[in-house]
């Protein structure tokens, strides 16, 4: 089991033609992804090393039964590509893409939420998702996550940040410790997909024992999760939370990490996380420390 | 990009918002000549992004050329918590009958839009919701339907908004909320909302936030960029397409992804020091980058420790390491480097590094960030 998308997983990524879909889509592809077909307006019948392009995500899905979208276009193309793998019935969309408007995102959501509920959005402005050995979609180096093993105890992890997820994939491939399903769901103001709905996935998967939680400052989604935590999560956590130094007012780097109003601070995050029983690192190597512990309790 | 008072009002009117006539100044001169144009009384505004101007003495009244000389010789190049006025917003008094406050954000939490709205403005929204949270009516808006004329009119009967003012502030908040989703802020704010004797509404104030990610469909935005107020390092990083942000600390930070940077400044700190900035690298750490990257830690004087923490995902340490060799021949740095990179290929990213044949005194290599962390502050702390 994994959360999200496994082995069966069928992958169309859109604008494979550009410049980051195909190195992205290739690269998953090697990795054992079954990246089934791409989508780019004007190039049917064209092929990026096989894998066969059309013109539109409804005329892909329909050749090739693909169930999830990898989406690496421009900002500008983003939120109309987004919506149009919806209306096509696709599932699971992963969207990579850096710098869309938070406007341009509220509506997106809005209109997946009451339009089009069935599809799950990952996204965007993150590094996408990877259950080791069966599918990677997006920009994750599959060589640094250790694979699940089949007893266990293997850990889900879920953050904001992209080279922090790499930093936890890496330490706890250095410890020997498996990982189930690693989501990234990105550092904008309004994620597609939720810290809340991937820990509900993980406390229902039977695969993942433990998990851990990379969080950062700004908005409110830590503190929510925490809140979720105390009431629906049971599985063991640690966590980290990135911009304990960060000055209020500056963004830091991500268009969703900044403390504005006294709100979105890094303390006030640890604080809630901790009262909800989960084990907080001072830095992203602590909370890995942590989680090695609490696999070698198990 | 926080926009000045001025420019916000500017921002407003594009989308018919009523705002007082007037106009900016640099100079006394200029000041005077705006007043003429805007009529007499007026009142001479301090441009700075901060609040509490009026207790510092950067909002004054003027009635006639001699005033305005007097305050706006005062108030250019006043200090307003650590602020130096540059420009001065002249404009037509208006007479106050009433003030209220309106705003929109968005509420990340509820993934809506969201409307404040209070009869008590003027003051600081902050403060009213200490005091008398009752007296904010919050609405959320769906992006998909937007506001209509009639959940506004509701929302300015339930902010218990005097009647005579009720359509014009009902109006006028359609019209913000046009001005926050097409014009894409992040914060459009009116404080004090002003209902005048005669009746009209009327924007007195104007606090504006625009969402830079979508500065690509704003042409207009250009002008906002050259009065951004920006240190050296942040106009130079900005040139070189670098996310930059400069701090007092003596350790330059480089680091690729903006979660690690953040997480280099805490570790930094954890170990007794202090970052001189913030800077994201991104993903491809090639030589161009790094070179660039390392001007711009290398032109802030107070730096004398760079800490470059890199992890190899898709970018290789080899790469990486490569880059930093030939950045270090084309920049003559004034601090020595302390390195920490992981991840993919950093074994031979290290080897790379530890055959170039640079000194320790210039390049130091670790293993982990928290001991690469306290090398650098070692070395920052020495000088």
């Amino acid at each position: 089991m994994a959360i999200f998308v496994n082995e069966k997983t069928k992958v169309l990524v859109q604008g494979l033609t550009g410049g980051q879909g195909r190195f992205h889509g290739l690269r998953n592809r090697d990795y054992g992804t079954q990246v089934v077909a791409g989508v780019t307006p004007g190039k049917a019948g064209q092929d990026v090393e096989g894998i066969p392009v059309f013109d539109t995500v409804e005329s892909a899905v329909a050749a090739t039964g693909a169930t999830a979208s990898f989406i690496a276009v421009p900002p500008k193309a983003a939120p109309a590509a987004i919506l149009e793998a919806a209306r096509a019935g696709i599932g699971f969309v992963v969207c990579i893409t850096e710098g869309v408007p938070a406007q341009d995102e509220a509506r997106v959501f809005a209109t997946l939420q009451r339009d089009f509920p069935k599809t799950r959005l990952l996204g965007p402005n993150c590094p996408g998702i990877i259950s080791p050995g069966k599918c990677n979609i997006g920009i994750t180096a599959g060589e640094i996550a250790a694979l699940p093993t089949a007893k266990g105890p293997n850990v889900g992890i879920v953050s904001r940040s992209g080279t922090l997820t790499y930093q936890a994939l890496y330490e706890l491939k250095q410890r020997n410790i498996g990982v189930s399903t690693c989501v990234g769901i990105g550092g904008d103001p309004v994620p597609g997909t939720s810290f809340v709905d991937c820990l509900a996935e993980f406390q229902s998967d039977p695969e993942t024992h433990a998990i851990i939680m990379i969080g950062e400052i700004g908005g409110t989604a830590e503190e929510e999760a925490a809140e979720f935590i105390m009431t629906h999560v049971t599985k063991p956590m640690s966590a980290y939370i990135a911009g304990v130094t960060a000055p209020a007012g500056k963004k830091m780097g991500h268009a969703g990490a900044i403390v504005s109003g006294g709100k979105g601070t890094a303390q006030g995050k640890m604080d809630a996380l901790n009262s909800a029983g989960v084990k907080v690192g001072l830095n992203p190597t602590e909370a890995c420390e942590l989680m090695a512990q609490i696999i070698a309790s198990m | 990009m926080d926009l000045f008072e001025y420019q916000g009002k500017q921002y407003f009117a594009r989308y018919d918002i009523a705002v007082s006539a007037g106009g900016v100044a640099l100079t006394v001169d200029e000041a005077v000549a705006q007043a003429e144009h805007a009529k007499y009384p007026v009142v001479i505004k301090a441009q700075v992004q901060v609040g509490g101007r009026g207790k510092a003495g950067g909002i004054k009244l003027a009635n006639n050329a001699d005033e305005v000389r007097l305050h706006a010789k005062n108030i250019l190049g006043m200090d307003i918590k650590g602020h130096i006025v540059k420009r001065v917003w002249v404009e037509h008094a208006s007479d106050i009958a009433e003030e209220y406050y309106a705003s929109f954000t968005l509420d990340r939490s509820a993934k809506r839009h969201l409307l404040m709205l209070s009869a008590q403005g003027g003051v600081e929204i902050e403060h009213v919701a200490v005091v008398d949270p009752t007296a904010i009516v919050k609405l959320h808006v769906n992006p998909v339907e937007g506001l209509s004329l009639d959940s506004a009119k509701r929302a300015v009967v339930d902010a218990r908004i005097s009647e005579k003012a009720r359509d014009g502030v009902a109006a006028m908040l359609v019209k913000l909320y046009e001005c926050f989703t097409k014009g894409d802020c992040d914060l459009a704010e009116i404080n004090p909302l002003i209902l005048k004797p005669n009746g009209e509404v009327h924007a007195l104030d104007a606090k504006v936030t625009l969402d830079d990610n979508a500065a690509f469909r704003h042409p207009e935005w250009d002008e906002y960029r050259a009065t951004e107020e920006l240190d050296e390092r942040e106009k130079l990083a900005r040139e070189k397409n670098l996310q930059y942000i400069g701090l007092d600390g003596s350790v330059g930070i480089i680091a690729n992804g903006a979660g690690l940077a953040m997480s280099t400044l805490d570790v930094v700190n954890q170990v007794g020091g202090k970052a001189a900035n913030f800077l994201d690298i991104g993903g491809g750490a090639n030589a161009e980058l790094m070179t660039a990257a390392l001007e711009v830690i290398n032109s802030d004087t107070k730096v004398k420790s760079i800490f470059i923490n890199i992890f190899g995902g898709i970018t290789r340490g080899d790469e990486v390491a490569k880059g930093i060799v030939e950045a270090m021949k084309r920049v003559k740095l004034r601090a020595p480097i302390v390195i920490r990179l992981d991840g993919t290929n950093a074994t031979e990213g290290r080897a790379i590094i530890a055959a170039a044949g640079i000194a320790e005194s210039q390049l130091i290599s670790r293993s982990t960030m928290l001991e690469a962390a306290r090398s650098a502050v070692e070395i920052a702390g020495k000088k």
